[in-house]
């Protein structure tokens, strides 16, 4: 059944948009990762114009992650004074990296470094996270008696000032580190035009040491209100959210998000990170592959920006 | 009576035989509104006519309004693909249809058909840039290849059907993803490579109904547009959060 999107501008099967949006809710129900970056290709494939993929594709991640972050916060999953530290960083952050933005629009061409930049990153923390979360897996579990290991290794950056108590991720940590990788995940997003879960998430566990599980919640916190902020931002300055299209995906992805959350749930920290690795380094191969081969068509068309 | 004289004229143009003598191509469209609603997924226009005699070839072109395009083309930078160049064309119709009854370059020279712009490739795209035609020719042909890609650039000879040797019709596809505006359906009437007669006639494509409310209001409110698609996705992860934890 075909449905006209007054929008986009063009006529899509209702069927395949609720599924689409149910697949998307998944993953972010079980990783905590926004799924924007799946998506938004994904909508561009079946010839939605880019510009309303990734207005529309913010519109249907707020309603996903806000799903999912229920899910997780009913199972006492979610740390919401990180949540808010991370935030408050990650609003400053996107100010800096849109204006950062403009300035490379302005020198032309650069897109191409910060595209390059985010391959290496993302290959990297995936191949990381990958290593790590193998070897936890495959190692056999302690015997009962063991003393068990310290939750988290210490080093330098547990030395910074500003100490702060999160008692729900157990931790004693500088409030300057969250609100730091606030800051850079949130510049990035501003850049990338992605939610950036995908950094944030291996940072989360790497950097500030907190529990797999308690990092998707939390995340998808964090989430919601950088999706909310960026629908808000592409409807008012660039009309570019076609609330018909994401409806549809919504009510595929509100219910994939609630599935996910419950099989995210059964999983253990370390099969979670071993499969999100896989995703990382899979979304990296794929956007790495599309920097190095020749493209099929050198061209592309778009409507002239008015000048 | 005001009807007798009226009645009379039309029969006697009848006897005289030849009605049309004044007028050798006389034509008409199927719709002259296409209105896009919810379960718009595209139309067919039938595009319609007579001439006075029996001899002659039927070109239509179908236009969308005018807007201005940016063609990009990647270049290797550094080992990767990246948009290098670009070219902004000043005033590309958004669709073009041609319709013949047999290929248009059987019908008139070429010199004709590049002054009427008939065929794509006549098309007379100028560029802001100013860029010279050796330049913009690859940019132009890349246009013209995607356009017709997207099915909004359309060459169909063979198209239009003679019923009889003096009424012809032929149908023209608008895609689902045509953009609103004023079109028009022209006409053009050949004999021996030349034009006879042509005949233009407008065409409306406009959203209504819902489609068209959505639409203007993401324009005209845009920041309570955006505030109410936010609103909308909270509130359904939250029915949906809270269907789920019943269930």
């Amino acid at each position: 059944m075909q449905i006209y999107l007054p929008i986009a501008e063009m006529s899509l099967n209702i069927y395949l948009l609720v599924g689409l949006g149910g697949m998307i809710g998944f993953l972010s129900g079980v990783f905590g990762v926004g799924g924007g970056f799946l998506l938004t290709p994904l909508l561009v494939f079946v010839g939605v114009p880019p510009a309303v993929a990734v207005g529309t594709g913010a519109n249907e991640l707020v309603a996903a992650s806000v799903s999912g972050m229920i899910a997780h916060w009913r199972r006492g999953n979610v740390d919401f004074a990180m949540g808010a530290v991370l935030l408050a960083g990650g609003v400053v952050g996107a100010f800096v990296g849109g204006a950062i933005f403009t300035m490379l629009y302005r020198i032309g061409h650069s897109e191409i470094l910060v595209e390059l930049s985010y391959v290496v990153l993302l290959g990297s923390v995936g191949a990381m996270m990958f290593v790590e979360s193998l070897g936890v897996l495959l190692k056999r579990p302690p015997k009962p008696g063991t003393p068990s290991r310290k939750l988290h290794e210490h080093n330098w950056l547990h030395g910074l000032p500003f100490k702060m108590r999160f008692r729900k991720s157990k931790l004693y940590i500088s409030a300057l580190l969250p609100l730091g990788l606030g800051f850079v995940i949130g510049a990035l997003a501003a850049i990338m035009g992605v939610g950036g879960g995908f950094l944030l998430v291996p940072a989360m566990i790497y950097l500030l040491g907190m529990p797999t599980l308690l990092v998707v919640g939390t995340s998808l916190f964090q989430i919601t209100f950088v999706t909310a902020a960026a629908t808000f931002i592409h409807a008012a300055a660039n009309k570019t959210v076609d609330v018909v299209l994401a409806m549809l995906l919504l009510v595929g992805a509100v219910v994939g998000a609630q599935i996910g959350a419950r099989v995210g749930a059964n999983l253990k920290g370390e099969q979670l990170r071993v499969l999100l690795s896989l995703i990382v380094l899979g979304v990296c191969l794929q956007l790495g592959f599309g920097l190095v081969a020749r493209p099929g068509e050198l061209f592309s068309l778009s409507p002239a920006v008015p000048t | 009576m005001i009807r007798a004289p009226a009645i009379g004229l039309a029969f006697l143009a009848v006897l005289c035989g030849s009605p049309a003598r004044a007028q050798p191509l006389v034509t008409d469209i199927s719709d002259h509104l296409v209105a896009i609603t919810s379960s718009y997924t595209g139309t067919e226009l039938l595009v319609f006519g007579a001439l006075d005699r029996g001899d002659g070839d039927i070109v239509v072109i179908v236009r969308g309004p005018a807007e201005r395009m940016t063609v990009r083309r990647k270049d290797r930078i550094f080992g990767v693909w990246a948009n290098f160049d670009s070219l902004t064309f000043r005033a590309v119709p958004s669709f073009y249809a041609v319709a013949s009854n047999r290929p248009v370059a059987d019908i008139a020279p070429a010199r004709t058909l590049a002054r009427l712009q008939i065929g794509a490739a006549n098309l007379r795209l100028a560029n802001v840039a100013a860029a010279d035609d050796a330049a913009a020719k690859p940019f132009r042909e890349a246009l013209i290849r995607l356009k017709t890609a997207g099915g909004l650039y359309q060459e169909k000879s063979g198209q239009v059907a003679f019923l009889g040797n003096q009424l012809f019709r032929t149908h023209v596809t608008l895609p689902s993803n045509v953009p609103i505006g004023t079109y028009t359906a022209e006409v053009f009437l050949f004999r021996d490579g030349g034009v006879v007669a042509a005949q233009t006639t407008p065409l409306f494509v406009n959203k209504l109904g819902f489609e068209r409310a959505v639409f203007d209001w993401a324009h005209r409110h845009a920041p309570l547009y955006g505030l109410a698609a936010v609103l909308i996705a909270l509130f359904a992860g939250w029915i949906a959060a809270i269907a789920f934890r019943k269930g």
